[in-house]
Protein backbone atom coordinates (compact mmCIF):
# COMPACT_ATOMS: atom_id res chain seq x y z
CA UNK A 1 0.00 0.00 0.00
CA UNK A 2 1.31 3.43 -0.87
CA UNK A 3 2.33 5.75 1.87
CA UNK A 4 0.21 8.86 1.57
CA UNK A 5 3.12 11.19 2.11
CA UNK A 6 4.94 9.82 -0.95
CA UNK A 7 2.11 10.46 -3.33
CA UNK A 8 2.63 14.18 -3.38
CA UNK A 9 6.22 13.71 -4.51
CA UNK A 10 5.31 11.53 -7.45
CA UNK A 11 6.81 12.60 -10.75
CA UNK A 12 4.87 11.76 -13.84
CA UNK A 13 7.10 10.34 -16.54
CA UNK A 14 5.22 12.06 -19.35
CA UNK A 15 4.79 15.41 -17.60
CA UNK A 16 6.94 17.14 -20.18
CA UNK A 17 5.66 15.28 -23.21
CA UNK A 18 4.75 17.58 -26.04
CA UNK A 19 2.78 17.07 -29.19
CA UNK A 20 4.01 18.21 -32.59
CA UNK A 21 1.95 20.83 -34.38
CA UNK A 22 1.69 18.60 -37.42
CA UNK A 23 -0.32 15.92 -35.62
CA UNK A 24 -3.45 14.78 -37.39
CA UNK A 25 -6.30 17.09 -36.27
CA UNK A 26 -8.61 14.10 -35.94
CA UNK A 27 -6.51 12.68 -33.13
CA UNK A 28 -5.85 13.40 -29.49
CA UNK A 29 -2.91 11.84 -27.69
CA UNK A 30 -2.78 12.92 -24.09
CA UNK A 31 -0.97 11.46 -21.07
CA UNK A 32 -3.62 10.43 -18.56
CA UNK A 33 -3.83 11.79 -15.08
CA UNK A 34 -1.93 9.83 -12.46
CA UNK A 35 -4.12 7.20 -10.88
CA UNK A 36 -4.01 4.11 -8.74
CA UNK A 37 -3.73 0.68 -10.37
CA UNK A 38 -4.07 -2.72 -8.83
CA UNK A 39 -3.30 -6.11 -10.25
CA UNK A 40 -5.68 -8.71 -8.86
CA UNK A 41 -5.18 -12.45 -9.16
CA UNK A 42 -7.83 -14.79 -7.83
CA UNK A 43 -9.18 -18.11 -9.08
CA UNK A 44 -12.79 -17.37 -8.21
CA UNK A 45 -14.29 -15.32 -11.04
CA UNK A 46 -17.66 -14.66 -9.44
CA UNK A 47 -19.26 -11.85 -7.51
CA UNK A 48 -17.83 -8.39 -7.06
CA UNK A 49 -14.88 -6.77 -5.34
CA UNK A 50 -15.26 -3.21 -4.07
CA UNK A 51 -18.38 -2.92 -6.21
CA UNK A 52 -16.60 -4.00 -9.40
CA UNK A 53 -17.73 -7.23 -11.09
CA UNK A 54 -15.34 -10.15 -11.53
CA UNK A 55 -17.59 -12.26 -13.72
CA UNK A 56 -17.33 -10.28 -16.97
CA UNK A 57 -16.02 -12.04 -20.06
CA UNK A 58 -12.26 -12.28 -20.52
CA UNK A 59 -10.87 -9.16 -22.24
CA UNK A 60 -13.74 -6.95 -21.18
CA UNK A 61 -14.01 -3.79 -19.15
CA UNK A 62 -16.50 -2.87 -16.45
CA UNK A 63 -17.02 0.38 -14.62
CA UNK A 64 -16.53 3.92 -15.83
CA UNK A 65 -13.61 6.19 -16.67
CA UNK A 66 -12.88 6.99 -13.05
CA UNK A 67 -13.18 3.51 -11.58
CA UNK A 68 -12.77 0.47 -13.78
CA UNK A 69 -11.83 -3.16 -13.79
CA UNK A 70 -10.41 -4.94 -16.81
CA UNK A 71 -10.39 -8.71 -16.99
CA UNK A 72 -7.13 -9.61 -18.70
CA UNK A 73 -7.29 -13.38 -18.30
CA UNK A 74 -9.21 -16.17 -16.60
CA UNK A 75 -7.81 -15.23 -13.19
CA UNK A 76 -6.27 -11.81 -13.68
CA UNK A 77 -7.76 -8.33 -13.43
CA UNK A 78 -6.39 -4.81 -13.65
CA UNK A 79 -8.23 -2.29 -11.49
CA UNK A 80 -7.96 1.45 -11.99
CA UNK A 81 -9.15 4.18 -9.70
CA UNK A 82 -8.17 7.61 -8.44
CA UNK A 83 -5.17 7.99 -6.18
CA UNK A 84 -7.28 9.26 -3.33
CA UNK A 85 -9.34 6.10 -3.33
CA UNK A 86 -6.38 3.70 -3.45
CA UNK A 87 -6.29 2.78 0.22
CA UNK A 88 -10.06 2.41 0.48
CA UNK A 89 -10.18 0.18 -2.59
CA UNK A 90 -7.43 -2.10 -1.33
CA UNK A 91 -9.20 -2.46 2.00
CA UNK A 92 -12.53 -3.14 0.29
CA UNK A 93 -11.03 -5.84 -1.95
CA UNK A 94 -9.34 -7.46 1.03
CA UNK A 95 -12.61 -7.59 2.94
CA UNK A 96 -14.62 -8.83 -0.06
CA UNK A 97 -12.13 -11.63 -0.71
CA UNK A 98 -11.49 -12.51 2.92
CA UNK A 99 -11.03 -16.26 3.20
CA UNK A 100 -10.22 -16.63 -0.50
CA UNK A 101 -6.65 -17.01 -1.69
CA UNK A 102 -5.89 -13.94 -3.78
CA UNK A 103 -3.15 -11.46 -4.57
CA UNK A 104 -3.78 -7.73 -4.82
CA UNK A 105 -0.68 -5.81 -5.86
CA UNK A 106 -0.47 -2.04 -6.05
CA UNK A 107 1.06 -1.26 -9.46
CA UNK A 108 0.19 2.44 -9.49
CA UNK A 109 3.77 3.53 -9.94
CA UNK A 110 4.42 0.92 -12.60
CA UNK A 111 1.59 1.88 -14.92
CA UNK A 112 1.37 4.97 -17.05
CA UNK A 113 -1.76 5.76 -19.01
CA UNK A 114 -2.01 7.53 -22.35
CA UNK A 115 -5.42 8.53 -23.67
CA UNK A 116 -5.97 8.27 -27.40
CA UNK A 117 -9.19 9.51 -28.92
CA UNK A 118 -10.53 10.68 -32.22
CA UNK A 119 -11.98 9.10 -35.31
CA UNK A 120 -8.59 7.80 -36.46
CA UNK A 121 -7.57 6.27 -33.14
CA UNK A 122 -7.72 2.71 -34.42
CA UNK A 123 -5.57 3.58 -37.43
CA UNK A 124 -3.08 5.21 -35.10
CA UNK A 125 -2.93 2.24 -32.72
CA UNK A 126 -2.68 -0.22 -35.57
CA UNK A 127 0.60 1.41 -36.53
CA UNK A 128 2.12 -0.72 -33.78
CA UNK A 129 -0.62 -2.96 -32.45
CA UNK A 130 -1.35 -6.14 -34.42
CA UNK A 131 -4.87 -6.57 -33.02
CA UNK A 132 -7.97 -6.21 -35.12
CA UNK A 133 -9.46 -3.00 -33.71
CA UNK A 134 -12.63 -3.05 -35.78
CA UNK A 135 -15.96 -2.57 -34.04
CA UNK A 136 -16.77 -6.27 -34.28
CA UNK A 137 -13.50 -7.65 -33.03
CA UNK A 138 -12.74 -4.99 -30.44
CA UNK A 139 -16.01 -3.25 -29.49
CA UNK A 140 -16.27 -0.52 -26.91
CA UNK A 141 -15.91 -1.98 -23.44
CA UNK A 142 -13.02 -4.22 -24.48
CA UNK A 143 -9.73 -4.39 -22.67
CA UNK A 144 -6.78 -6.64 -23.31
CA UNK A 145 -3.07 -6.95 -22.90
CA UNK A 146 -1.27 -6.74 -26.22
CA UNK A 147 1.75 -5.21 -27.90
CA UNK A 148 2.46 -1.76 -29.28
CA UNK A 149 5.67 -1.75 -31.22
CA UNK A 150 8.17 -3.42 -28.93
CA UNK A 151 6.35 -2.64 -25.69
CA UNK A 152 3.69 -4.59 -23.88
CA UNK A 153 0.57 -2.52 -23.22
CA UNK A 154 -2.91 -2.93 -21.87
CA UNK A 155 -5.34 -1.51 -24.38
CA UNK A 156 -8.75 -0.35 -23.18
CA UNK A 157 -11.57 0.90 -25.33
CA UNK A 158 -13.90 2.93 -23.17
CA UNK A 159 -17.64 2.40 -23.47
CA UNK A 160 -19.37 4.77 -25.86
CA UNK A 161 -19.91 5.21 -29.55
CA UNK A 162 -16.95 7.51 -30.18
CA UNK A 163 -13.63 5.67 -30.21
CA UNK A 164 -11.70 6.49 -27.07
CA UNK A 165 -8.81 4.32 -26.03
CA UNK A 166 -6.52 4.10 -23.06
CA UNK A 167 -3.01 2.72 -23.52
CA UNK A 168 -1.57 1.52 -20.22
CA UNK A 169 2.11 0.77 -20.34
CA UNK A 170 4.90 0.29 -17.90
CA UNK A 171 6.62 3.39 -16.65
CA UNK A 172 9.96 2.60 -18.22
CA UNK A 173 8.25 2.15 -21.60
CA UNK A 174 6.23 5.36 -21.30
CA UNK A 175 8.46 7.66 -23.32
CA UNK A 176 8.85 5.00 -26.00
CA UNK A 177 5.12 4.33 -26.22
CA UNK A 178 4.22 8.01 -26.23
CA UNK A 179 6.85 8.77 -28.85
CA UNK A 180 5.65 5.84 -30.92
CA UNK A 181 2.05 7.09 -30.82
CA UNK A 182 3.04 10.66 -31.66
CA UNK A 183 5.18 9.55 -34.56
CA UNK A 184 2.40 7.29 -35.82
CA UNK A 185 0.04 10.26 -35.54
CA UNK A 186 2.08 12.06 -38.18
CA UNK A 187 1.24 9.41 -40.75
CA UNK A 188 -2.45 8.67 -40.34
CA UNK A 189 -3.63 10.97 -43.09
CA UNK A 190 -4.55 9.14 -46.25
CA UNK A 191 -2.09 9.70 -49.07
CA UNK A 192 -3.37 12.31 -51.48
CA UNK A 193 -4.69 11.02 -54.75
CA UNK A 194 -3.30 13.90 -56.77
CA UNK A 195 -1.49 12.66 -59.80
CA UNK B 1 -0.20 -12.59 -40.27
CA UNK B 2 -0.55 -15.94 -38.54
CA UNK B 3 -3.46 -16.01 -36.12
CA UNK B 4 -3.37 -18.40 -33.17
CA UNK B 5 -6.62 -19.37 -31.51
CA UNK B 6 -6.03 -18.88 -27.79
CA UNK B 7 -8.54 -21.01 -25.84
CA UNK B 8 -9.23 -18.01 -23.59
CA UNK B 9 -8.96 -14.96 -25.89
CA UNK B 10 -9.84 -16.24 -29.34
CA UNK B 11 -7.85 -15.59 -32.49
CA UNK B 12 -4.87 -13.36 -31.77
CA UNK B 13 -1.76 -12.37 -33.70
CA UNK B 14 1.22 -14.65 -33.53
CA UNK B 15 3.57 -12.04 -32.04
CA UNK B 16 1.66 -12.16 -28.75
CA UNK B 17 2.62 -15.80 -28.25
CA UNK B 18 5.68 -17.76 -27.22
CA UNK B 19 6.27 -21.41 -27.97
CA UNK B 20 7.14 -23.60 -25.00
CA UNK B 21 8.32 -26.74 -26.75
CA UNK B 22 6.86 -30.19 -26.92
CA UNK B 23 3.68 -30.93 -24.97
CA UNK B 24 2.50 -34.04 -23.14
CA UNK B 25 5.94 -35.03 -21.88
CA UNK B 26 5.71 -37.66 -19.20
CA UNK B 27 7.80 -36.45 -16.26
CA UNK B 28 9.63 -39.21 -14.38
CA UNK B 29 7.89 -39.89 -11.09
CA UNK B 30 11.14 -40.82 -9.35
CA UNK B 31 14.02 -38.93 -11.00
CA UNK B 32 16.64 -40.27 -8.61
CA UNK B 33 15.95 -43.80 -9.81
CA UNK B 34 16.79 -42.94 -13.41
CA UNK B 35 20.11 -43.69 -15.02
CA UNK B 36 22.10 -40.75 -16.33
CA UNK B 37 21.20 -41.69 -19.87
CA UNK B 38 17.48 -41.79 -19.14
CA UNK B 39 17.64 -38.52 -17.24
CA UNK B 40 19.49 -36.73 -20.01
CA UNK B 41 16.99 -38.14 -22.44
CA UNK B 42 14.16 -36.68 -20.41
CA UNK B 43 15.88 -33.32 -20.12
CA UNK B 44 17.25 -32.78 -23.57
CA UNK B 45 15.80 -35.11 -26.15
CA UNK B 46 12.65 -33.97 -27.88
CA UNK B 47 10.82 -35.17 -30.91
CA UNK B 48 11.16 -33.15 -34.07
CA UNK B 49 8.61 -34.68 -36.38
CA UNK B 50 7.78 -33.68 -39.89
CA UNK B 51 4.03 -33.29 -39.59
CA UNK B 52 1.70 -32.95 -36.65
CA UNK B 53 3.39 -31.89 -33.43
CA UNK B 54 1.78 -31.27 -30.03
CA UNK B 55 3.31 -28.17 -28.49
CA UNK B 56 2.91 -25.96 -25.45
CA UNK B 57 2.24 -22.30 -26.18
CA UNK B 58 1.96 -19.30 -23.92
CA UNK B 59 -0.15 -16.25 -24.69
CA UNK B 60 2.48 -14.17 -22.96
CA UNK B 61 1.42 -10.74 -24.27
CA UNK B 62 -2.26 -11.46 -23.77
CA UNK B 63 -3.96 -13.46 -21.06
CA UNK B 64 -0.64 -14.95 -19.98
CA UNK B 65 -1.97 -18.51 -19.97
CA UNK B 66 -0.33 -21.68 -21.18
CA UNK B 67 -2.20 -23.94 -23.54
CA UNK B 68 -1.48 -26.76 -25.94
CA UNK B 69 -1.64 -26.75 -29.68
CA UNK B 70 -1.44 -29.24 -32.50
CA UNK B 71 0.66 -27.72 -35.22
CA UNK B 72 1.72 -29.11 -38.54
CA UNK B 73 5.43 -28.47 -38.84
CA UNK B 74 5.28 -28.72 -42.61
CA UNK B 75 2.59 -26.17 -43.33
CA UNK B 76 2.91 -24.24 -40.00
CA UNK B 77 -0.85 -24.57 -39.74
CA UNK B 78 -2.44 -24.73 -36.29
CA UNK B 79 -4.82 -27.65 -36.34
CA UNK B 80 -6.22 -27.21 -32.87
CA UNK B 81 -5.59 -25.43 -29.59
CA UNK B 82 -6.83 -26.76 -26.28
CA UNK B 83 -6.32 -25.98 -22.59
CA UNK B 84 -3.62 -27.59 -20.53
CA UNK B 85 -4.82 -30.81 -18.97
CA UNK B 86 -7.18 -31.76 -21.77
CA UNK B 87 -6.77 -33.88 -24.85
CA UNK B 88 -7.03 -32.75 -28.46
CA UNK B 89 -10.28 -33.65 -30.14
CA UNK B 90 -8.91 -33.64 -33.66
CA UNK B 91 -6.58 -36.58 -33.16
CA UNK B 92 -4.24 -36.93 -36.04
CA UNK B 93 -3.98 -34.74 -39.05
CA UNK B 94 -6.12 -36.33 -41.75
CA UNK B 95 -3.77 -35.64 -44.60
CA UNK B 96 -0.65 -36.79 -42.80
CA UNK B 97 -2.03 -39.85 -41.09
CA UNK B 98 0.43 -39.56 -38.24
CA UNK B 99 -0.31 -39.53 -34.53
CA UNK B 100 0.78 -36.48 -32.54
CA UNK B 101 4.15 -37.08 -30.96
CA UNK B 102 3.67 -37.80 -27.29
CA UNK B 103 6.84 -39.26 -25.85
CA UNK B 104 10.44 -38.40 -25.38
CA UNK B 105 11.54 -41.93 -26.03
CA UNK B 106 13.95 -41.76 -28.85
CA UNK B 107 12.87 -44.44 -31.21
CA UNK B 108 12.89 -41.61 -33.72
CA UNK B 109 16.36 -40.42 -32.80
CA UNK B 110 18.20 -42.88 -35.00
Amino acid sequence: MLEVRYRTARTRPLARATLPAALDPGLTIRPAEAGARFSLRVRKATGTVAGLPLDGPINSLAGDDARWIARLGPDEWLIGTSETEADALAAAVASDLAGTAHALVDVSHRNVGIDVSGAKSAILLNAGCPLDLGDTAFPSGSATRTLLGKAEIVLIRWPGATPRYRVECWRSFATYVHGFLVEAGLGTTAPSKAA
Amino acid sequence: MLLIDCPYCGKRPETEFRCGGQAHIARPTDPSALSDADWSEHLFVRANPRGVHAERWNHIHGCGRWFNALRDTVSDRFIETYPVGSEPTTGSHPSQGTEPTRSTQTETRA
